[in-house]
């Protein structure tokens, strides 16, 4: 979506940040994708105490709340909702799924946040440097762009933690979803620098004295940093749904530890009889992506107007 | 041009061994013994030695490396004394599970891989690529509107929960569809599509919004040059301007996502096969993982990285027919 950046009532000579921002205030989608952004990200910071306050901790069973009689089955009308359980209980073991939602957000998020950390910092290092110093460095790098690109990377994702040894799930999975990543934001990245470097202050930069280290993190970080965050953004929900897909698949984190993919997947085999179980997980999961891409969207209009897309 | 075909074909090859390098060290090197696991529990030190043998795990990684990618290209003998079995070109080894050479498993399930991926793509082409062209000719009216925010909703969803309203909406409540049961293609046509359509349809609903997407953009901008607006002046019919002169050039980016797309899709849609029970080479792969039946986990990479890698390719070549400004 071209971005018509109106007018609004700034002072002349505004800074390129102060009219993004006035852009964005500007725009209704960015609002609600930004609350519901804001909602998530707190229900994951904030997990143990909301669940403290539901009085369920995420893995506690409880019986009571589940009908023996009816294969375990929730007592009570959607999905056992009840003032005891604000969002209803999983069949069979009676756990709290709103304690659950709320941890399993923590899982899915931080996975998801780190593995961007990892692809965003691994890219931008990657294209900068290939962009600015050329030659055999920009050759090297671009074949290592490429062999990447051509890695099955959901098959090579599964394999890897299938084979993997029981250390720390989570750091595991946030390396091996982060592994496969980079080349794009790279490719991105080193356009961007390829197109910044000869600029006149650049050069001046250059003229004047400055060492490449100098240039690179004054004079063309700045220039990438537009796109580089609106791509942070557009790439932050293909993360969510990598590890959900991945925990889905049963090769994720390890239960008890909830996570929204895992949940979804546990939940499949009651959709008709406990349909509750199932729209919960897949709904957080739906609006976290949704909200992501919107946000992605908006910034992109706005920071990289012209499209340094791949 | 063959000059240029040679080249690549090279790079090909170059790029294939580079990933069984890297997938043959982590896949044989991480993780446990698999000749221990041949031989069960109570076994003798001795046995195990010769099932180790017969493997070929007693001879450094990079021997075993080395014989496996002689292998491929020219089939070779695997095992020892009365036990030797020839492995034909193209040799990806025997699967630990059940002694069947990897490539005939691969070939055994390819066709319903293939079938999936190729239908769903049809599907996911016709629908993602008018929904994105009708939205970028009537950029901002209701019309692109509704339609953006539908392909964003859309994708947004992931496979699993798509295909479980699919089956609950199309086979459980209405009755409208059989369960997917995968008929060959050549057996009854008719059986084969009615049957996947379901699993084409959670694929592509997918795939068509991103699709939808991205043809979107890369068609307001093609719109947008300077070219068209010559095309519009010389007096073009609208149509031949948006046909023959947009769609052209607007294409070209969607072409290269496709690529990628149905390449890795080829081998194996891990999720929507194992969802829908369908035996093709993701169902293979799931089921070589709980086993640890490594010759299997190696193939199935290697041929999904042969897929991309040639689909990318052909891109590139197709690239030459679609963009007149290309020239190889």
């Amino acid at each position: 979506m071209a971005a018509t950046l109106s007018s609004t009532s700034l002072p002349a000579g505004s800074g390129p940040w102060q009219l993004a921002r006035a852009e964005l205030r500007r725009r209704t989608s960015v609002k609600i994708s930004l609350s519901v952004v804001a909602l998530f990200v707190f229900m994951a910071a904030a997990a143990p105490l909301l669940s403290a306050l539901g009085g369920w901790s995420p893995d506690e069973f409880d019986k009571s709340a589940v009908d023996p009689y009816l294969g375990g089955l929730p007592i009570g009308p959607f999905g056992g909702i009840s003032a005891d359980h604000w969002l209803g209980v999983e069949p069979v073991t009676g756990r709290d799924l709103f304690a659950r939602v709320v941890h399993g957000a923590q899982v899915s998020l931080f996975i998801a946040f780190a593995a961007t950390a990892i692809v965003v910092t691994a890219g931008t290092a990657a294209g900068v440097t290939a962009g600015y110093f050329g030659g055999r460095t920009d050759a090297v790098l671009s074949r290592l762009m490429d062999l990447t690109m051509s890695f099955p990377s959901l098959i090579f994702m599964i394999a890897m933690l299938s084979v993997a040894k029981d250390v720390n799930r989570i750091l595991l999975m946030t390396v091996v979803i982060g592994l496969f990543g980079w080349p794009g934001i790279a490719r991105v990245v080193r356009g961007q620098t390829l197109s910044l470097k000869h600029r006149e202050y650049v050069d001046a930069a250059r003229v004047a004295g400055a060492g490449p280290w100098r240039i690179l993190s004054r004079d063309i970080l700045p220039g990438v940093a537009g796109p580089v965050i609106a791509y942070t953004t557009l790439i932050i929900p293909g993360m969510i749904a990598t590890e959900a897909a991945l925990s889905y698949l049963g090769v994720g984190v390890r239960p008890p530890t909830p996570s929204w993919g895992q949940m979804i997947a546990e939940s499949v085999a009651f959709y008709d009889t406990d349909p509750m179980y199932f729209i919960l997980p897949s709904s957080c999961l739906f609006l976290t992506v949704l909200a992501f891409t919107l946000l992605g969207d908006a910034l992109r209009d706005i920071l990289d107007p012209r499209g340094s897309r791949i | 041009m063959i000059l240029y075909l040679g080249r690549r074909l090279l790079g090909v090859v170059g790029v294939l061994i580079a990933i069984a390098a890297v997938t043959f060290t982590i896949f044989y090197v991480l993780p446990a013994d698999p000749a221990a696991a041949a031989c069960g529990k109570s076994c003798s030190a001795d046995r195990l030695a010769a099932i180790r043998a017969h493997m070929g795990l007693d001879q450094p990684v990079w021997r075993q490396f080395a014989d496996f990618v002689t292998g491929i290209f020219t089939g070779r003998t695997i095992g020892s004394g009365q036990y030797t079995l020839h492995c034909e070109f193209p040799c990806l080894g025997y699967s630990y599970e059940n002694s069947q050479a990897v490539w005939d498993l691969l070939m055994d399930r390819l066709p319903v891989s293939a079938s999936l991926a190729f239908g769903a793509a049809a599907l996911w082409l016709g629908l993602g690529l008018s929904a994105g062209v009708t939205a970028a000719l009537r950029k901002d009216t209701l019309a692109d509107r509704v339609l953006m925010v539908g392909a964003v909703a859309a994708a947004s969803l992931p496979v699993y929960f798509t295909s479980v309203l699919l089956i609950y909406g199309l086979i459980r409540a209405t009755g409208l569809l059989p369960y997917p049961q995968y008929v060959p293609l050549g057996s009854d046509p008719v059986q084969w599509a009615s049957n996947l359509l379901l699993p084409w349809l959670a694929l592509a609903i997918l795939y068509a919004a991103m699709y939808a997407r991205q043809s979107r953009s890369s068609m307001i901008e093609t719109m947008a040059e300077p070219y068209i607006r010559t095309a519009r002046a010389k007096g073009l019919p609208r149509r031949t301007v948006v046909v023959k002169h947009g769609l052209r050039a607007g294409m070209t980016p969607v072409l290269t996502i496709f690529g990628m797309d149905l390449g890795g899709l080829l081998a194996g849609a891990v999720i929507t096969e194992s969802i829908f029970g369908l035996p093709g080479v993701g169902r293979l792969f799931y089921g070589a993982l709980s086993s640890g039946d490594q010759p299997v986990i190696l193939g199935v990479t290697l041929l999904a990285a042969t897929f991309i890698v040639l689909a990318n390719l052909a891109v590139d070549l197709l690239y030459a027919v679609v963009d007149p400004r290309v020239r190889y």
